[in-house]
């Protein structure tokens, strides 16, 4: 029993640690939260249910058209609803435009895909029940995002760059780093993170139209506890986060798992509000 | 050209600024008549469909109407607001059903529903004191969550999937059109309370709370305490709306409260547009009908609004409001010019009392390595201007931030008349009427400038939240004496012809005295200006600096950070140089100039 509370636990983790390091890289290229993160584990989970079980695609290609659709709606994100509010930042549109499209992209799935979950298939024809393929998988696909980013982030040109426009956009953007190209680049890539999450956690989560608000919200616990753009933070925040989610859905019951996180998250968040690692002080006068 | 002119200025003149002007009030009001009148009259004309239509149009309304002030108005992105309509629907049918208690009347059910409301609105809406939009926007959206999540589980009281029986409201309002009057009525009267509230100096504040944070406080508004009133208010309200949808729904199953609820409410309020009622009203009847006309789309509903909201924010992000303000069309004048009436300062300040003096007595404070201001000593007397000049990072800024309590000093301390003054209390500065203006003008740019020049008085009104509600008296009293010293504070500084157009359209220079004028109304003891000469003609520098002595000589203390030398020289009384946060020569503007070292280090020999 603690055993599977513990394997579910880290597993849900990873998925919530994915969608937060999701949210980590729009944010750091472009000092926006995006409501549509978790609408990209959301889709990574009906895209693979599409391609695979009801279009009967292989899984290494329905595997990577998922990846690939989550990378197109990452940068119809900055295109849509992130660029053109850029300019005047302080006036938080990008709250109210990343809503919007995340709506619609969930609206969309609701009503041409199912408003109902669907079952997601089964990708390896392995039968092991205990340490099963639906916990292994996202925890594989964490720790693969978690190494994959560190090595672009440390030993790559782009990585570089990516790091420059995080750290101090103006200055990157004198230095003559294309700015907008690497901020393309970046939600795309947030694209494949996020639904890679929801397409390594498909048969825990199904293909789900309703996961997105879900993947939203308990993504972003991670980063405001992990602190914003700290990856690491996100990680260790999302795994804890899941562990005391499914502790509490075992000793309490689901809702009021759910009301234990939401307290805890608000708890947190009003005591510390740059987050438990982070520490922000900005000028306002 | 004259006629022109005076033309310009009698059409600009605001309601009510010197004689009230009725036509004005009325064109105002027209169109909350002309829906009141379709709204009692509907049934003549409506089927037993449309009925139900405009029914959920008015329980709609009453909920957006409350929300409206957080988010139109205070700019709090409140996405969750379903979850307080989940409550009071459930709160109701419950109480009404007897699950719990033994059965109470509907009404009794109701105002507990309120009761309750109100109190998770606040519980809801504290989050927004220490967090930022996204942030907020996130928490909102998990309690919305939570609470059908909730309704669900709870079978013994909520019946969870299976539902309750709304309540049924006993006559008149149980037949179909009674209880369409009992909706329309609740919606005539939420409208009227927060077209008070819109109009009054919390509605002003709120805005300020949302565009010019700083300014707020530095006009003595005090967030936690108004925005928690507001949070009570719209949660008491979002769950009368809760009881009344359930009444009408007449069984309601978790199912009933879906995020695109919330949406809705939201998207209503954006579609028609911030600061307005008039806008958000005729959003929430848009967005509650439009499906009606277009039966295959209703599937498609959701995802039309977020289209709609998404065009909204990227096309037009002032909304129905912005689109119907006709008068803010008109083209102003170009070649306008601000020409102050310094004589009418003294009118305006002759409350003001004596101070005392503000001293800073050894002040020091570091940003990290950086020592900003290190051992500064400073008095600044009433009656006398003061200033303050160094090269930029002297910490003529910090100096001042200190004084209006943004940065707490790590050593020293900044006294009025002997007393130190705490530090961080900045919306406490206000009460011990000192005021201050913004290196970079922080003005509401969707009020009017009067409106703007309002806000510096808030903390002399004396009605409460409710009394201004309910438009009472002493509300209204408040509302003439700070139109009144306002349109006197616009006089002074010489802007009174644009009192009513849009701050948003004005040019730099004109919002410079703007904050001046909004700082004269608090009667201030001490008036603290940053770079106030900053973007001006020279030909409005000496229409400042005559504005500036006037203001001293009628006893205000006056601390000035200028980098004009002119300015300083011609009318400062006393002059502090700053160099790297350390004073490198006071005195007179006479020693001043005479001074060695500053005409070597800054005025350039």
């Amino acid at each position: 029993m603690v055993t599977s509370i513990i394997l579910s636990g880290t597993a849900m983790g990873c998925i919530y640690a994915l969608i937060a390091v999701t949210y980590n890289v729009m944010f750091s290229a472009s000092r926006v939260f995006s409501f549509t993160a978790g609408t990209l584990g959301m889709i990574g989970g009906v895209l693979g249910s599409l391609f695979i079980a009801r279009m009967g695609l292989p899984v290494f290609v329905g595997f990577l058209l998922a990846l690939a659709g989550g990378a197109l709606l990452g940068i119809v994100t900055e295109i849509v609803a992130v660029r053109p509010v850029l300019k005047s930042l302080d006036q938080h549109l990008y709250v109210l435009s990343t809503l919007a499209l995340a709506l619609m992209i969930q609206q969309f799935t609701a009503i041409e895909w199912s408003t109902e979950p669907q079952p997601f298939p089964r990708l390896f024809d392995i039968a092991r029940v205990e340490f099963d393929q639906q916990y292994w998988l996202p925890m594989l696909a964490c720790a693969g995002v978690i190494v994959g980013l560190e090595l672009l982030y440390r030993h790559t040109l782009i990585g570089h760059a990516f790091l420059a426009i995080a750290e101090d956009n103006y200055a990157a953007r004198a230095l003559g780093l294309p700015e907008r190209q690497l901020r393309m680049t970046s939600f795309a890539l947030a694209g494949v993170i996020g639904s890679l999450a929801g397409f390594a956690g498909g048969e825990m989560l199904l293909a789900f139209f309703a996961n997105a608000p879900m993947l939203t919200f308990y993504g972003f616990v991670p980063v405001a506890l992990g602190g914003m753009g700290n990856n690491r933070g996100a990680v260790v925040a999302g795994l804890l986060l899941g562990l005391f989610q499914q502790t509490a859905n075992f000793l309490v019951g689901g809702i009021f798992a759910s009301v234990a996180v939401f307290t805890v998250f608000i708890i947190v968040l009003l005591a510390r509000p740059e987050g438990l690692v982070g520490s922000a002080l900005q000028r306002r006068v | 050209m004259d006629t022109k002119i005076t033309k310009t200025v009698s059409e600009l003149r605001p309601a009510g600024a010197n004689a009230p002007a009725p036509a004005s009030a009325f064109a105002t009001a027209l169109p909350f008549l002309a829906l009141l009148v379709i709204g009692i009259a509907f049934p003549l004309f409506g089927g037993g469909y449309w009925g139900v239509i405009a029914t959920r149009a008015c329980v709609y309304w009453v909920l957006v109407s409350g929300l409206n002030l957080v988010v139109g108005f205070a700019g709090q992105i409140a996405i969750g607001w379903v979850a307080l309509l989940t409550l009071g629907a459930y709160t109701t049918s419950v109480l009404a059903a007897g699950n719990v208690l033994p059965a109470l009347p509907p009404y009794l059910a109701l105002a507990i529903a309120a009761l309750v409301g109100a109190i998770f609105g606040l519980i809801v809406g504290l989050p927004a004191l220490r967090l930022r939009t996204f942030y907020f926007a996130i928490t909102t959206l998990g309690f919305a969550t939570i609470v059908t999540q909730v309704a669900l589980a709870w079978q013994s009281v909520t019946g969870g999937g299976v539902g309750v029986p709304g309540p049924i409201f006993p006559e008149p309002f149980s037949s179909q059109w009674g209880f369409y009057y009992f909706c329309f009525g609740l919606a005539a009267i939420c409208t009227w309370m927060t077209a008070n509230i819109a109009a009054s100096r919390f509605g002003r504040a709120l805005t300020a709370i949302r565009d010019a944070e700083v300014a707020a406080e530095a006009s003595g508004i005090a967030k936690p305490a108004l925005l928690g009133t507001v949070f009570l208010f719209s949660g008491a309200v979002a769950a009368v709306a809760g009881g009344l949808f359930a009444s009408l729904q007449s069984y309601i199953t978790p199912d009933a409260f879906t995020l695109d609820l919330s949406v809705l409410f939201f998207i209503a309020i954006l579609i028609g547009g911030r600061s307005s009622i008039l806008g958000p009203l005729l959003g929430t009847i848009l967005l509650t009908v439009l499906p009606e006309f277009a039966a295959p789309l209703v599937a498609w509903s959701t995802f039309l609004y977020a289209v709609l909201l998404l065009v909204i924010v990227l096309a037009i992000p002032g909304g129905i409001a912005e689109m119907l303000d006709f008068k803010n069309r008109r083209p102003l004048e170009s070649d306008r010019a601000i020409v102050p009436r310094p004589e009418l300062v003294a009118r305006l300040l002759d409350t003001a009392p004596d101070a005392g003096t503000l001293t800073l007595d050894q002040v020091a404070l570091s940003f990290g390595g950086v020592r900003a201001i290190d051992g500064l000593d400073m008095e600044i007397r009433p009656g006398q201007v003061h200033g303050l000049i160094g090269p930029n990072g002297s910490g003529k800024t910090t100096t001042l931030n200190v004084i209006s309590g943004y940065y707490a000093p790590q050593h020293g301390a900044v006294r009025l008349n002997g007393a130190a003054l705490p530090a961080l209390t900045r919306h406490q500065r206000a009460h011990m009427r000192i005021a201050r203006t913004f290196q970079t003008p922080r003005i509401v740019g969707s009020a009017s400038v009067l409106e703007n020049v309002m806000i510096g008085g808030t903390i002399y009104g004396r009605a409460t939240f409710v009394e201004s509600l309910l438009s009472l008296p002493r509300h209204r009293r408040d509302e003439a004496m700070l139109r009144k010293t306002a349109m006197l504070a616009l006089e002074s500084v010489g802007l009174e012809r644009l009192a009513a157009v849009r701050a948003d359209r004005l040019q730099h220079a004109e919002l410079r005295f703007i904050e001046i004028a909004r700082g004269l109304m608090l009667r201030p003891s001490f008036l603290l200006l940053d770079e106030p000469a900053a973007g001006l003609s020279a030909e409005e520098i000496a229409r400042l600096s005559t504005l500036l002595l006037a203001i001293a000589r009628a006893g205000t203390g006056v601390l000035l950070v200028e980098h004009h030398p002119d300015l300083i020289f011609d009318i400062c009384h006393h002059i502090t140089v700053l160099n790297l946060g350390k004073t490198l020569a006071a005195g007179t503007p006479a020693e001043i100039r005479s001074h060695r070292e500053v005409v070597n280090a800054y005025l350039g020999g």
